[in-house]
C-alpha cells in the first residue's frame, strides 16, 4: 500500500571508494523491504545503481550492505523497522573494498576463509573406521552452534579488529574453523590451530561481540573464537603448536 | 611451523593477567590490615626491611605488571597507530625492561 503523503529520502553510496552520497526521495512503504526499495530505485530512477542480490529470502547472504551505520541483510529489512525520521543511509559493507555503489569485493573475505584452514580436511588413508557422531555428542553440539553461518559478511563488516588490524581473519572464518576443530572426523586440527593461532589469528579478538550482536542468524562468533583460543594455548602449553 | 609470536604473547599476557589478578587482591588486603590504627611510613618499611618473603612477592608483582603492560601496549600500537615489525619488538622491549628495572628498584628501596 503507498502513502502517498509520505516519502522518504535516501542516500545512497555511489561509486568505488572515492565516491559520494546521493539522495533520492521515493513513497514510504511500510511493508517495503531494504532490497524492494533498492529495486524499485534501480527500476525507475536510476537504472546505473549496482547492489547484489540472488534469493531474497535470507538463504544465500549476498544482499549485505550497510543501512543506517549497522550492517543487515537488506531482504529481510523492512523499511519501516530501520527508517528514522523518514531518512535511510544505504552504504556498502565496511572493511572490504568497494568495486560500485553497494557492491564490495568479498575477494579477502573468502581468502580469510582458506587462511583459517576453513574446509574439512578428510585425511590421506582410506577410512576403515567410521566416527559416530550422535546428535548429543559435545563437540557435534559445538559444532551446531557455528555451523549455519551462510557468509553474508555482516560479522566481518561489524568487526573492530578487522578494522584496524587488516591481517586480523575475521570472525566468520575463525568461526568456520571453530566448527571443523570439533569435526572428529576431521584429519587436521593440529594444522588448523596452528593457521588460526597465526599474527592475524584468534587471539586478536577483543571479545567486543559486534560480530554476535549484528549476526541475522544470531550465531556467536565471539564464543567460537574464545574456544578457539583455548584450544590453541592449550595445544601451545602441550608443545603441540 | 611453530606458534606466533602473537600467539605466544597472548599466552604470556593472560597469564601474567591471572597473577597480577591474585597479587592485586592479596596486596589490597594486605594494605588495609596494615594500616588499621594507623601506620607511619618509618614503621612500614621497619616491617619490610630484609623481608625476602616480600622483596620476592613484589619483584614478581613489578616484573608480571611490565610484561602485562608492553604486550598491551604493543596491541595498543599496532591497532591505532599502525606500528609493526621489528622496530615496534624493539621499542616495546625496551620498555618492558625499563618498567622492570623501575619496578624492581622500588622493590629494592621497600626490602634493602
Amino acid at each position: 500500500m503507498v502513502n502517498q503523503q509520505e516519502t522518504v529520502s535516501v542516500s545512497i553510496w555511489r561509486g568505488d571508494e572515492a565516491g559520494e552520497f546521493e539522495s533520492y526521495t521515493v513513497p514510504l512503504i511500510a511493508e517495503q523491504t531494504i532490497l524492494d526499495l533498492l529495486t524499485s530505485i534501480q527500476r525507475n530512477i536510476d537504472p546505473s545503481l549496482s547492489y547484489r542480490f540472488a534469493c531474497r529470502v535470507g538463504m544465500c547472504g549476498s544482499c549485505a550492505m550497510q543501512v543506517n551505520g549497522k550492517p543487515r541483510w537488506t531482504c529481510r529489512t523492512l523499511v519501516r523497522k530501520v527508517v528514522r525520521d523518514n531518512e535511510l543511509r544505504l552504504e556498502p559493507l565496511p572493511n572490504l573494498p568497494v568495486v560500485k555503489d553497494l557492491v564490495v569485493d568479498m575477494e579477502t573475505f573468502f581468502d580469510k576463509w582458506q587462511d583459517a584452514k576453513g574446509r574439512f580436511e578428510p585425511g590421506d588413508s582410506v577410512v576403515r573406521e567410521f566416527s559416530p557422531i550422535t546428535p548429543d555428542d559435545p563437540e557435534r553440539k559445538l559444532a551446531d552452534e557455528a555451523i549455519e553461518c551462510i557468509n553474508c559478511g555482516c560479522c566481518y563488516a561489524a568487526c573492530d579488529v578487522v578494522a584496524a588490524n587488516g591481517d586480523y581473519l575475521g570472525p566468520a572464518a575463525l568461526n568456520r574453523a571453530w566448527s571443523l576443530v570439533n569435526d572428529a572426523r576431521d584429519d587436521a586440527h593440529i594444522e588448523r590451530l596452528r593457521a588460526v593461532s597465526g599474527d592475524g589469528g584468534c587471539q586478536n579478538c577483543h571479545t567486543n561481540a559486534q560480530c554476535f550482536a549484528r549476526c541475522p542468524l544470531q550465531l556467536n562468533p565471539t564464543k567460537s573464537i574464545a574456544g578457539l583460543k583455548k584450544k590453541a594455548a592449550m595445544a601451545m602449553l602441550r608443545g603441540k603448536l | 611451523m611453530k606458534a606466533s609470536l602473537t600467539m605466544k604473547l597472548w599466552l604470556i599476557q593472560r597469564l601474567s593477567g591471572m597473577l597480577l589478578g591474585l597479587f592485586v587482591v592479596i596486596h589490597l588486603v594486605t594494605m588495609i590490615v596494615t594500616i588499621q590504627g594507623g601506620v607511619t611510613a618509618r614503621e612500614m618499611l621497619d616491617h619490610t626491611s630484609g623481608n625476602w618473603l616480600v622483596g620476592a612477592f613484589y619483584s614478581v608483582f613489578a616484573i608480571a605488571a611490565a610484561v602485562h603492560g608492553s604486550i598491551g601496549l604493543r596491541t595498543v600500537a599496532q591497532e591505532v597507530v599502525g606500528w609493526r615489525g621489528g622496530s615496534l619488538n624493539v621499542v616495546i622491549g625496551g620498555f618492558c625492561i625499563l618498567l622492570s628495572v623501575l619496578g624492581l628498584s622500588a622493590v629494592k628501596g621497600l626490602v634493602l
